[in-house]
């Protein structure tokens, strides 16, 4: 009962200084906006470990934080040839194969109007699909290993691409076309110095809404068959044995890996797209 | 009307490419039965028929073309088929007085239809609330909205597994799990849409407000509010097409016996691809009503509030 009391006033403890700090006349300073999130987060792991412990909850239900964090420590190889099975080779490669797929489809849609309106339409309509569905069948077609699931992750990611860039390269004013047109710019002179640019910010949009798909992708087709490791089979093992605190590691691994994969694609863009309103602020 | 031709052309290519790949596809099966059933397949033998490749097979052994196009287990089914077989579990079942058969996708589309919208509703709300709450706390904005975005690089189908467990122990199991995990994937979108909804007010229309002297509650209901819908409706359409996505995943790490994830997982056990097809069909054609049955309750509400464009 000890526990579950000082649980309430820790949380009440982080709240109070949030607030101070927040309403304080330092809230706009970058050291304050980072510390928020971050005491917010220890204060939120504080409470799950003491109420945990303090109503002696079973780990078969909910693992406290140092539960995992000790079969975080103990699994180490483990989780690491996880990581590398789903993320690197099934995510990854599906990645990188499903996004540049998608942009040279997206400048041949450019080019032919005829080919935009068509397949726009169908683009779009695919994109809000249960596109994860198709899991089951791509793993028999490609087979058990990681070649599967970097396929699920090339059909997830193409679409959100393909239409963000498409409508990217639109993004240009009439103006500007015609500003270039008058400076005598080939299609692919205009390309690369205009309208390429122009599209960044959207074509970035979609980069990053995929770097979840082909995490989720990568997951979700290891539980229709898998070799005995990665993330997936991993968790619903480690499900059917009841070892929720292994469950929780991997969920661990696959936050920070989304995490990081989402920081580092964010960073590109940070760099490319540098002119934007969105990252002068 | 330009516009029409070009899809309908694109949707002809699509499915006469499709035609096309069963051949290459399914040719290895059709011929390995056409063997057994005692007719002349060119290199006799399956390990030279493996060797050759499957568009040297479908040259050689143009008898077999038709076939391919009409087999029980193929890996790729045509797509009359699979038109077929949804008819046979769908409009067929309906026809026989039985539409909630185990064996009909009206059933199984209803099991997971429901959770869909449990979870949806749940999700929105949620998010909904958490918006207001960001909007008006300085605090929340701070602290809540940072781990909401690190929240969704969680791939949600890790924790699945793990809320079936958690809520089976503690008695829940059925809807509920599965709505769970559709509001944790509808939630995210509606936030993000709900805040900048909120914040679209310019400053301007919020000087306005405050020389009327309106409190801030007025100026949340007469202003923020409907600033923030066309806002909404445009994160709601995502967020009901991710609800159906987890519902789906929903049911895969739990072993549920009815629902379209569980005809998937059952389908992919048994080898039944035409199953598959038909449940990824039923689920994409459920989506693609969800969302234009949003898009027109979006223009109703819109044009009843003076917005419509």
């Amino acid at each position: 009962m000890m526990l579950v009391i000082l649980a309430a006033l820790v949380w009440c403890g982080g709240w109070w200084v949030n607030a101070r700090l927040a309403n304080g006349p330092q809230s706009d300073s970058r050291g304050v906006q980072l510390l928020v999130p971050v005491i917010f987060g220890v204060t939120l792991l504080l409470v799950w470990q003491l109420l945990v412990k303090g109503l002696q909850i079973p780990m078969v239900i909910l693992p406290s934080p140092v539960d995992i964090a000790v079969a975080f420590g103990a699994n180490l190889s483990k989780l690491w040839q996880d990581f590398l099975q789903t993320f690197v080779k099934g995510a990854l490669s599906g990645y990188v194969m499903g996004c540049s797929a998608a942009f040279l489809m997206a400048i041949v849609m450019d080019r032919s109007d005829f080919l935009r309106r068509g397949l726009l339409p169908v683009g779009n309509f695919v994109a809000a699909l249960p596109i994860v569905g198709t899991a089951p069948i791509l793993v028999m077609w490609f087979g058990f290993d990681w070649h599967s699931k970097a396929a699920v992750v090339v059909v997830m990611v193409f679409f959100p691409v393909l239409v963000n860039t498409v409508a990217g390269l639109r993004e240009t004013s009439a103006m500007q076309r015609d500003l270039m047109q008058t400076y005598a710019a080939s299609y692919w002179q205009s390309f690369f110095k205009l309208r390429l640019p122009a599209a960044l910010p959207f074509v970035f949009n979609g980069l990053k809404i995929s770097t979840t798909l082909a995490l989720v992708g990568a997951i979700v087709a290891e539980f229709f068959g898998s070799p005995t490791v990665g993330m997936g089979f991993r968790i619903s093992t480690s499900v059917g044995k009841l070892s929720l605190d292994m469950v929780w590691a991997e969920i661990v691994v696959a936050a920070l890996a989304g995490s990081m994969f989402y920081g580092a694609v964010a960073m590109v863009e940070k760099i490319l797209t540098f002119w934007h309103p969105s990252q002068r602020g | 009307m330009k516009t029409l031709i070009a899809v309908l052309t694109v949707l002809a290519v699509i499915i006469a490419f499709w035609y096309a790949a069963c051949l290459p596809m399914n040719i290895k099966g059709v011929l390995t039965q056409a063997e057994r059933a005692g007719a002349e397949v060119v290199p006799v033998g399956a390990k030279e028929r493996r060797d050759l490749g499957e568009i040297g097979l479908v040259l050689g052994n143009q008898f077999a073309i038709a076939a391919t196009w009409s087999q029980d287990r193929p890996r790729l089914p045509a797509p009359h088929q699979v038109a077929v077989e949804l008819w046979k579990t769908t409009g067929a079942m309906v026809l026989k007085g039985k539409p909630m058969s185990k064996r009909s996708l009206i059933f199984h589309g209803w099991v997971t239809l429901s959770a869909t919208l449990l979870g949806f509703a749940m999700g929105t709300g949620l998010g909904i609330l958490l918006a207001v709450g960001i909007v008006h706390s300085k605090v929340m904005d701070m602290s809540v909205m940072p781990w909401a975005i690190v929240s969704q690089t969680i791939p949600i189908i890790a924790l699945a597994p793990m809320i079936i467990v958690v809520l089976y122990s503690v008695g829940v199991q059925g809807i509920l799990p599965k709505a769970i995990i559709s509001a944790y994937l509808s939630f995210f979108p509606v936030v993000v849409g709900m805040v900048k909804g909120l914040r679209s007010p310019d400053a301007m229309q919020l000087d306005l407000l405050r020389t009327y002297n309106a409190s801030a509650n007025q100026g949340f209901w007469a202003l923020r509010l409907p600033a923030s819908m066309p806002y909404l409706f445009t994160s709601l359409k995502i967020g009901i097409a991710a609800s159906l996505v987890g519902a789906i995943v929903g049911e895969l790490p739990t072993g549920a016996v009815a629902g379209l994830g569980a005809r998937l997982l059952g389908g992919s056990y048994y080898g039944q691809t035409v199953q598959i097809w038909s449940a990824l069909f039923a689920a994409a054609i459920l989506a693609a009503c969800l969302v234009a049955l949003l898009g027109v309750i979006e223009r109703v509400v819109l044009k009843r509030m003076g917005m419509s464009a």
